[in-house]
């Protein structure tokens, strides 16, 4: 294994190695970096060349400055890599440190929302095969296929955010709206549910009732301008969680998960009052994440005390409820914050921005206030990346998990008298995951670099606004920097895809050939 | 439909279960008829077959058709992306100009009468009429992507083959030839081309692409050559004598066209995306030339004023690239064996009510 993993660091070396070396001369034929200084009118304009030749060492001829370059990045090695001067006199490495964050920023949520939501629609769909949900959502699939993403960012941009904006002047839900909702909400339910014709009946009435009565208990409230859910929903929304989480992880037959997992949601009704203590005495990501451990100690005793045999997946089971009732809590806190966040002058009841990273005005210092800030900026690009990238989940998904279910196994699994549960979330799902996990390893190092277009419609300043930069101010320091982090990374991604892959699937062993 | 007869015989054979429905419709078939018939069921991928084959007549007869001078046909649209017709002032809605004409709604539910009218899709800034430049941009789109998928396939076919096939050092060599120009951004040779030859163009850039693009379908076809090369038949084939080449083109690659159809279709419908974000972020089709991803750039700041400007360059893409893709997916459908059609309700209460009369007369 170990040689395997060496030989292949090996050729991929050699690789980045050529394809760098190629590109820096490219990219530095491409065109002169003093092009338009020595068109300026400038009096000191030779000085100028003079220095910029001396700083970006212009002088030696590009193969061979691209050997000195190198030089600097192998300074990784001892710690200090070097990535040179870009034209504007900061160095390479500081653009970087600033851009990377943002970028993983941008991917991040929206690569999990895409995950998440394409795997839960794909199993759905397989599950139903050729039903009337499984033909729309492969319309859906397709259709965000073929959406090209600044001409849906466009879109977004327009009916999401200004539209919801001027919707929050006078937060009252149409009566029209209410209505399809409803009846979206009810067909989708009852499509997802299926079975007979009185259970779809059924369930399209309780779906499209709960939704028209949320719509308008919203809407007659003022909910959208002073949302929370309080201790009292985010107890039931646990409890629902719990019976949500056991159900698919163990079955609600296994008692001492159930209980465990109970209790967790009721721990979260306790929890409340501290954790709003907390959340205004002491805000920061530190006490958030000292909260998140907190909480998952606690799921873990609370999961090993209520089990006696078995106890891997009953701790387990307890951990996702823990982990999405203490989510609920900090989603509590949020909206919280939404008025005294829309009030702010920066914000101005104007509160989904159409571009940007941040409010430049927004000046208060509060902690939650500016994480909120964070949050609604992100809000547009990622329902764009999410549109367009769930799709590819959703097919692949389906299609793994069809070919799954032909298989031998989930025979005898049914043949044994198994529950359709058992089969499906334990025989089926998990080796569906097999393929997939090493697809969104790849994707997710894919995006890192990829998302050119998406921070260019939004305004976002990431890694694919400095390869932009990079190219089109012959910048080659700088286009070097972010090839030489993105390459990297899809090569790692690559190699650790393959890793994975073996170490889920025991009928393939790496280090044979390759 | 022309397979209504078998259909009809197939309909009163006696057959017992699914599979046995299956297999008597392929009875006495060629792979190739099995495959055009699964394709034709496919309704979506029909029903986009054509509506891709009717925006390509209708895009490229629109507008003048010159080839080198010698060849000239004259399109049936009145305006071209060059003239300057007058801008139209007055009767639209919200004091803009130039809005389109098109009007779908008929005269008796109060419209305007199905019709064209002088400018369907509206003008832009300066007059020209923006039909005529959807037509222009559509084309370069299409030709862009024809290219891609044409360079592309081959190419991938190609390498993927031969590493494929002939494994070893071979293999080595060309997947890590492969590995090597996935990691090169091809934005940057476009823009080595651009600063010493000038902008050449759109096919020019369709071509660069095309080198580009391949790295995907080459690793397809080579995992398919290799399962393949392993069979009987090739086995067979070897054992009668057969050179390397004649076992790669006659039995070989017939059994693997399956995939590298579908995967050039899937190529086709991304290249179309492709082409279209490089032009809209500047690294495409540049001006005085036209494409629908530069439309919708040029005028995305007039979506609140002048929507259409924004909406029919996207309208075009994306009933290109969903006809694509519906196809791809039909063509999926109709070359993987191991896919059974969905049988019908009525089939099944046909096999069982067969079954159960056959068990009455025994």
């Amino acid at each position: 294994m170990l040689a395997f993993i060496m030989r292949r660091l090996g050729i991929l070396s050699v690789i980045l190695f050529g394809s760098s070396f190629i590109l820096y001369n490219m990219a530095a034929i491409s065109g002169d970096p003093l092009a338009d200084l020595k068109l300026s009118t400038d009096p000191n304009r030779d000085f100028l060349v003079a220095s910029l030749t001396r700083e970006l060492q212009l002088d030696v001829p590009p193969p061979a400055r691209y050997f000195l370059w190198l030089k600097g990045i192998f300074g990784i090695f001892i710690g200090k890599p070097d990535f040179g001067m870009s034209r504007d006199g900061s160095t390479v490495a500081h653009s970087l440190a600033l851009a990377i964050p943002v970028t993983i920023r941008l991917v991040l949520a929206a690569t999990i929302f895409a995950i998440v939501l394409g795997i839960a629609i794909g199993i759905v769909t397989a599950l139903r095969q050729y039903s009337r949900f499984d033909y729309s959502m492969t319309f859906v699939s397709f259709l965000m296929f073929s959406l090209p993403i600044f001409w849906v960012a466009v879109l977004l941009k327009e009916y999401l955010a200004i539209s919801f904006n001027n919707f929050l002047r006078e937060p009252n839900v149409p009566i029209g709206w209410i209505i399809g909702l409803a009846i979206f909400s009810g067909v989708f339910w009852a499509s997802v549910i299926g079975g007979s014709r009185k259970t779809f009946w059924t369930a399209f009435g309780a779906a499209a009732g709960i939704a028209a009565t949320i719509v308008s208990v919203f809407s007659l409230s003022g909910w959208f301008l002073n949302p929370g859910l309080g201790p009292i929903i985010i107890t039931g929304m646990s409890v629902g969680i719990a019976y949500g989480v056991t159900q698919l992880s163990v079955g609600l037959i296994n008692k001492a998960a159930l209980k465990a997992s109970l209790t967790m949601a009721g721990l979260s009704l306790v929890a409340y009052y501290p954790a709003q203590w907390v959340f205004d005495k002491h805000p920061g990501s530190l006490s958030v994440f000292i909260m998140a451990c907190v909480t998952i100690t606690i799921a873990v005793f609370v999961g090993l005390s209520f089990s006696k045999i078995d106890r891997a997946p009953i701790v387990r089971t307890t951990i996702i409820t823990a982990v999405l009732s203490a989510g609920l809590v900090v989603v509590d806190k949020f909206m919280q914050t939404w008025k005294p966040y829309m009030e702010t002058d920066a914000i101005n009841y104007r509160p989904v921005p159409t571009i940007g990273q941040r409010s430049d005005l927004l000046d208060s210092p509060d902690y939650w206030i500016k994480s909120l800030d964070i949050a609604t900026h992100l809000f547009l690009p990622t329902v764009a990346l999410t549109l367009i990238s769930f799709a590819g989940y959703i097919r692949y998904s389906r299609g793994t998990l069809l070919e799954v279910l032909n298989q031998d196994y989930i025979r005898t699994a049914r043949a044994k008298g198994l529950t359709e549960r058992t089969v499906i979330m334990r025989h089926a799902f998990r080796n569906t995951m097999i393929p997939l996990t090493t697809i969104m390893v790849v994707d997710f190092a894919g995006v890192i670099g990829g998302a050119l277009i998406t921070e260019s419609v939004f305004g976002w300043s990431g890694m694919g606004t400095l390869f932009r930069q990079g190219l089109l101010g012959y910048d080659l320091n700088l286009l070097m920097g972010v090839f030489f982090i993105t390459a990297s990374l899809s090569v790692i991604a690559n190699l650790v895809a393959d890793l994975l892959y073996s170490a889920l699937d025991p009928r393939i062993r790496v280090g044979g050939g390759a | 439909m022309v397979f209504k007869k078998k259909s009809d015989q197939n309909a009163e054979v006696n057959s017992s279960g699914e599979n046995a429905i299956a297999n008597k419709e392929i009875e006495g078939l060629s792979q190739g008829q099995i495959v055009r018939r699964r394709f034709f069921r496919h309704r979506a991928a029909v029903f986009s077959l054509g509506v891709i084959t009717f925006i390509v007549v209708f895009v490229f007869t629109a507008l003048d058709f010159r080839f080198l001078g010698i060849w000239h046909v004259k399109g049936w649209w009145k305006w071209s992306p060059e003239d300057l017709p007058e801008l139209r002032f007055g009767d639209c809605p919200n004091d803009t100009v130039g809005c389109p004409t098109i009007s779908l709604l008929p005269k008796a539910l109060g419209g305007n009468g199905i019709g064209l009218g002088d400018h369907p899709f509206g003008q832009d800034d300066i007059g020209r009429d923006f039909f005529s430049l959807v037509m222009k941009g559509t084309q370069r789109s299409l030709s862009v992507m024809v290219v891609i998928g044409f360079l592309g396939g081959t190419i991938g076919t190609v390498i993927g083959s031969i590493s494929g096939y002939y494994r070893g050092k071979v293999d080595a060599v060309l997947m890590r030839f492969t590995d090597f120009i996935i990691t090169i951004p091809a934005i940057i040779i476009g823009s080595v081309v651009g600063y010493h030859f000038g902008n050449l163009g759109a096919i020019f850039l369709a071509f660069y692409l095309g080198l580009f693009a391949w790295t995907g379908l080459s690793r397809l076809v080579r995992g398919e050559f290799l399962t393949l090369r392993e069979r009987e038949f090739v086995d067979a084939a070897r054992v009668a004598g057969a050179s390397n080449r004649r076992i790669i083109f006659k039995h070989i690659l017939p059994n693997a066209v399956g995939v590298i159809i579908v995967s050039v279709t899937l190529l086709l419908s991304g290249s179309i995306l492709l082409e279209t974000a490089l032009s809209y972020i500047g690294f495409g089709v540049v001006e005085p030339d036209v494409s629908l991803g530069l439309l919708i750039n040029k005028y995305q700041d007039s979506f609140t004023t002048r929507p259409w400007l924004f909406w029919y360059p996207g309208l075009f893409i994306i009933s290109i690239a969903l006809s694509i893709n519906f196809i791809g997916d039909g063509l999926r459908d109709a070359f993987d064996p191991r896919q059974r059609r969905r049988i019908s309700k009525k089939e099944r209460q046909e096999s069982a009510s067969a079954r159960k009369l056959a068990q009455a007369n025994d």
